[in-house]
Order: structure tokens, then sequence, then C-alpha cells
């Protein structure tokens, strides 16, 4: 998983396919990292995802979840065309996590 | 209505196989060239059908899952995805979003919201103790369909 540390914002650049079955290996990993590293903000770029299913709008509700229980903060960012219904339909916008595109 | 073209096929209720099978209904359904969009949404679809099988029908157990797709003449797709797990108790309310009987998998609740936004209609029968089948319709565009 590429990740990318910059003062206290930790990117974390996801790909390929989020699932039911990738979601885990993926929520695990991001989880490890917040909790070593205890970022201020968290960014999960989508940029390179080319699938998703209601599984990722789990991945991102749970890291909103610890990023608040961290006193932090959650980012969406570069969520392609395809992808933002199913954003969009999650009620996500409602939480102010995503980002405009090219941030 | 007559059937112009039809695939089924059974797979065991394993995570790696999601993206098996909306992959493999993706290509079947590829052949009446829809857009990107219109392939994405079943996609979408299919795979949180058949995540629900593997995530709630067959909860502690593997099981089979079969999948069902017509093509009708006027370019409509029907999908039907069937488990015979341990079946819906509570239709209506397994479709409000938000509801989920799971808790430790961080599921979103959404599985049959997505269906119904990304399909035309969608169609659940259940039986407990028997298993459930859900129906996904979708029309795609005319646009050069030679089946």
């Amino acid at each position: 998983m590429k990740t990318m540390s910059r003062g206290n914002e930790l990117t974390i650049f996801l790909s390929g396919d989020i699932d039911h079955h990738c979601a885990r290996e993926i929520r695990e990993a991001a989880d490890g990292l917040v909790h070593e590293k205890q970022p201020g903000v968290l960014k999960l770029n989508f940029a390179d995802v080319g699938f998703m299913d209601s599984s990722g709008i789990g991945l991102i509700m749970g890291r909103y979840r610890i990023m608040q229980l961290y006193g932090g903060s959650l980012k969406v960012t570069d969520v392609p065309e395809g992808l933002r219904r199913i954003m969009e339909l999650s009620g996500l916008n409602a939480l102010d996590v995503l980002e405009g595109e090219n941030q | 209505m007559k059937v112009l073209n039809e695939m089924t096929m059974n797979f065991e209720s394993r995570s790696s196989n999601e993206a098996f099978a909306r992959g493999a209904v993706a290509l079947f359904v590829a052949q009446l060239d829809p857009t990107v969009s219109e392939i994405s949404d079943i996609k979408t679809a299919v795979s949180e059908a058949v995540t629900n099988c593997v995530v709630h029908a067959y909860t502690d157990t593997v099981g089979m899952i079969r999948i069902n797709v017509r093509i009708l003449p006027d370019n409509t797709v029907i999908i039907k995805i069937a488990d015979r797990g341990c079946g819906i108790e509570d239709i209506k309310k397994a479709m409000e979003p938000l509801f989920t009987t799971t808790r430790e998998q961080e599921r979103a609740g959404l599985g049959f919201a997505v269906m119904q936004s990304f399909c035309d209609s969608v169609s659940v029968r259940s039986t407990v103790g028997k298993g459930t089948t859900v129906t996904l319709r979708k029309r795609l565009s005319l646009r050069c369909a030679n089946v």
C-alpha cells in the first residue's frame, strides 16, 4: 500500500477494486498506520480505485470514526467520476469528508 | 418475453469469488455493448448481492451461489442471484438503508440501497431456512446491439 506522510498528514493511496473480500486487508493496514503515526489528518486517495461497492463506504465510515477517536479528521480525495454516485448515495457528503478533485 | 441469450453459473460462497462473479456477469452482458457506466452499475449491484450471500446467507459455512443472467430483446438484462442459505426473516427491514445485522465486519448496511439505485428494479424472495433469490433488472441503452 502506497503512503505519504507530510507534517501531521498521512495519505494512503488505495488502488484496484475495493470489495468485501479485500476491505479487511486494507482496513487492517490503514488502522496499523494510523495507530503508529497518529496523524491529525488521514487522507484516503481514490485516484487509482477502479471499482468499489458498499464495502468501500464501510471502510470510509470506519476510518472516519477512528480518526474522530484520535481527535483527528478524515478526507477522501481524488474520487474518480465512476465512483461519485456510490459516494453520494452513502450520505458521506453530510460528514464533510469528500474533497474536491485535484486537492 | 423471449430470451435472446442466457447463462447460469454456480460457485462457492467464498469472498474471493465476489470479483469473479461480478466480472463474469459483466463479460456476459458486454455483448450488448453497454456504456462504461452501465457495466459499472451492474458490477456494483452484483457485487452487493453476492456479498450478501457470503456474509449473511452462509455466515459460518460455505454454500453454493447460483447466478442466472438473461438478455431480453428490448436490451433488458435480468440477473438472478440465488442461495440456499439461512433466508431473510423480514425482507422489508433488510432492505432499509443502514440496516445491518452484522456488527463486526464494518458493513455499511447499504447493499440493497445500492442495488436499487443502480438497477431499474430489485425484487427479493426468501424463505427462512431455505434461501434467498434476488432479481435485478436493468434495461440498457440501445446503441448498436447485435446479439
